[in-house]
């Protein structure tokens, strides 16, 4: 992974010393709260309801078991002794006590994080992947693209006020696991003829109120263009973008309120006019430098069969379970790819304890290079571990309750802090996700179900990624009551989809039978093999809607 | 009023007109539909832009201005850093850019990287403290007006 040189410590050290300043002119009240929440939340820190939470950038969910470490030791001193993974792949600390903060960023520092840019209207942290370097799809490493883009969109002094938080992924792979569809900003790296790496770039999707799947504004950036065709986006959206109203400043609205071709006719105009300026497209000895920290670590030559690991597969069910939902295929044979399960009845999805993350460090180091990634979908994966050493991982695993074979289905969800933390929020999102978990385990019930993706949100920001959702949750408020609406057919892939809203919304006791409801329509429809997305898209809303309100 | 230019604080020698009462003495800055409308021949003249005002208008009337002015009415209106960006890189303009407005210490850093020179600290602001500001990062990944070559050819 990415190693800082001397300058890149030396930019978070000094943001270090900078945001120290303003938190001290806040504490002797030189800043007033409303100056102050606008830098504070460029470093990432949010007031919510009971408590301030910082957000710690991940990037490209990218993490060193010696960063691990730090993170453990910062939710031990600084916290209540857990963190929590976000759908960004970034983790957020809920407890933190503003005149803390300015030393747990020394502590990141120290193993070169920070929460630079992890919230407010500016570029935010960048996410990609998971799979990265490993996945057997895989066309172009995205990594040392989204490094560079680290790099420059890091206090860019040009869009550090934008209109609205803006967000970019990046993907190299055959299928898109980084949902670029439904960022401000996607890049999708690809080859051409002749084997040179661009980008297609697509702009303007987005979650929250206003749902919108990104728009192809370039079928093929060259990669020595990647910065400067970025730059042109950002500069028409910072000039152009709309500040009247909040809910309509993102650039999925001036995408869609110029209508595309306008758009891109802007862009393309603003990058000619940046080249015929001088421009620096970037260099081919800087993306060398860059992807030289993403080589392959050092893989033995194995045999893609393990005797062992077939032997345990015979002998132990559960372990074979654990195969089959949470391991995937590696490019390198004899090796695979290990999800650690963050999701189970009990526990909020996407937390993490101090002495779970100390674990999961160490068996990083013993198992997978020390290198560990996060996911969009709130979990955790070793990304080279050897297939001789699975049995006694899934052990460790178990130990530290990582290991539920239940990755892809639907104990899998998504959700976001909702009521309990976050001052948006309309409704409680993690109790219902905890109903949900601890009802629906019959895992012989969720393996017939197939890849289900469930996904919810405590209000209509979207958070918990509710419109992507094969089946999504909305917590709304009426009238003083928690409801919770439910949409269908919602998909964050290659085959992106908005999910639609089903009818009226249920409470917190009805939310389960409704489930039930809907996945029974399913089942009894369905045909053989046939997912609920794709039952979905065959058969339309009108069985499930006719099933779940029979009774009205 | 005490400014900061060129990373020293002075005392400023421009007045702001905003149309009402009598013409002052000396130096002024006006607004584009003010210097559209009056006859201000033999001044020195400081156009102060506001985030919604075209460039294109002004694009050929540069030579007219010894100052520009953006407003930052509030400091989390970014658009002005774009203004400054384009009116140095693209329309080579190489005479006084100054923020006006919502400008503290918190945004001196990026302001001056994107081709502002000049500062007027908001009133009850230390514009002694703000002075610091331009030393808050010795290290910059980007080019901008302020710096022709990316970082990884420096380093």
């Amino acid at each position: 992974m990415y190693q800082y040189n001397e300058n890149d410590q030396r930019i978070v050290d000094e943001r270090v010393v900078q945001f120290r300043g303003q938190v001290k002119r806040r504490l002797a009240g030189e800043l007033k709260e409303d100056e102050f929440r606008i830098l504070r939340l460029q470093n990432g820190l949010y007031l919510q309801i009971q408590a301030y939470m910082l957000r710690v950038a991940v990037p490209y969910g990218l993490l060193s078991s010696r960063q691990l470490r730090m993170l453990a030791h910062i939710a031990t001193k600084y916290d209540r002794g857990y963190g929590h993974m976000t759908t960004r792949q970034n983790i957020q600390f809920n407890w933190p006590k503003l005149e803390d903060v300015p030393d747990i960023l020394d502590d990141l520092a120290s193993v070169q994080m920070h929460a630079i840019q992890t919230s407010g209207n500016c570029i935010r942290n960048i996410s990609a992947d998971q799979f990265a370097g490993v996945a057997a799809d895989e066309v172009v490493d995205p990594r040392p693209y989204a490094e560079i883009m680290r790099q420059w969109s890091t206090f860019h002094p040009e869009f550090a006020y934008l209109p609205r938080k803006f967000k970019f992924a990046f993907t190299g792979a055959a299928q898109d696991r980084a949902a670029i569809l439904f960022h401000d900003i996607g890049y999708r790296a690809v080859k051409n003829n002749a084997g040179e790496v661009g980008f297609k770039i697509y702009v303007g999707g987005g979650m929250g109120r206003t749902p919108m799947i990104g728009k192809l504004v370039n079928n093929f950036v060259p990669e020595k263009d990647l910065l400067v065709y970025t730059e042109a986006i950002m500069r028409v959206y910072n000039q152009f973008g709309r500040r009247d109203n909040k809910y309509k400043a993102r650039i999925k609205i001036l995408v869609h309120e110029l209508k595309l071709p306008k758009f891109i006719e802007l862009v393309e105009t603003e990058f000619a006019a940046l080249r015929q300026e001088g421009a620096v497209p970037l260099d081919a000895a800087e993306i060398d430098r860059v992807t030289a920290h993403f080589t392959d670590p050092d893989y033995v030559d194995l045999p893609d069969k393990s005797e062992a690991f077939n032997q345990h597969l015979q002998d132990d069910k559960d372990f074979s379970l654990w195969v089959k939902q949470n391991i995937l295929a590696h490019k390198k044979p004899g090796y695979a790819i290990v999800n650690l399960s963050l999701k189970k009845p009990g526990v909020p999805p996407g937390d993490i304890t101090d002495e779970q993350m100390l674990s999961v460090a160490d068996m990083a180091d013993d198992y997978s290079f020390g290198e560990i990634r996060s996911t969009h979908e709130q979990n955790l994966v070793f990304a080279d571990v050897r297939k001789d050493d699975l049995y006694q991982l899934w052990q460790a695993l178990k130990d530290i309750g990582f290991a539920e074979p239940n990755i892809g289905t639907l104990q899998d969800m998504i959700c976001c802090p909702g009521l309990d933390f976050c001052t948006l929020a309309n409704a409680r999102s993690i109790p219902i996700a905890d109903k949900i978990t601890t009802c629906f385990d019959d895992m012989d019930y969720l393996y017939d179900l197939g890849e289900l993706k469930l996904k919810m949100s405590g209000c209509i920001n979207a958070c918990g990624h509710h419109h992507v959702g094969h089946i999504g949750i909305l917590g709304v408020n009426k009238k003083g009551q928690e409801l919770y609406q439910i949409t269908l057919g919602g998909s964050a892939g290659d085959d992106a989809s908005i999910g639609k809203i089903i009818g009226p919304g249920f409470d917190q006791d009805e939310i389960i039978p409704a489930l039930k409801n809907i996945l029974s329509t399913y089942t009894r429809l369905r045909e053989e093999g046939e997912g609920f997305l794709a039952a979905y898209r065959r058969l339309g809303m009108s069985p499930f809607k006719e099933q779940l309100y029979a009774n009205n | 009023m005490q400014i900061i230019k060129d990373k020293a604080i002075i005392e400023d020698n421009w007045v702001h007109y905003c149309g009402e009462g009598d013409l002052p003495e000396g130096n002024i800055i006006v607004s584009l539909d003010l210097w559209q409308e009056m006859d201000l021949s033999g001044r020195n003249i400081g156009l102060q832009l506001e985030p919604d005002d075209m460039l294109s208008d002004i694009k050929d009337d540069l030579h007219h201005f010894d100052l520009i002015a953006i407003n930052f009415p509030t400091f989390a209106d970014g658009r002005g850093y774009s203004m400054a960006k384009i009116l140095r890189d693209r329309l080579g303009y190489k005479k006084e850019i100054r923020a006006v407005g919502d400008v503290m210490r918190d945004q001196l850093f990026y302001l001056q990287r994107c081709g502002f020179n000049a500062f007027e600290i908001k009133a009850g602001r230390d514009i002694v403290d703000a002075l610091e500001a331009f030393e808050d990062f010795s290290v910059k990944y980007q080019t901008s007006s302020d710096e022709d070559v990316p970082l990884y050819r420096r380093q």
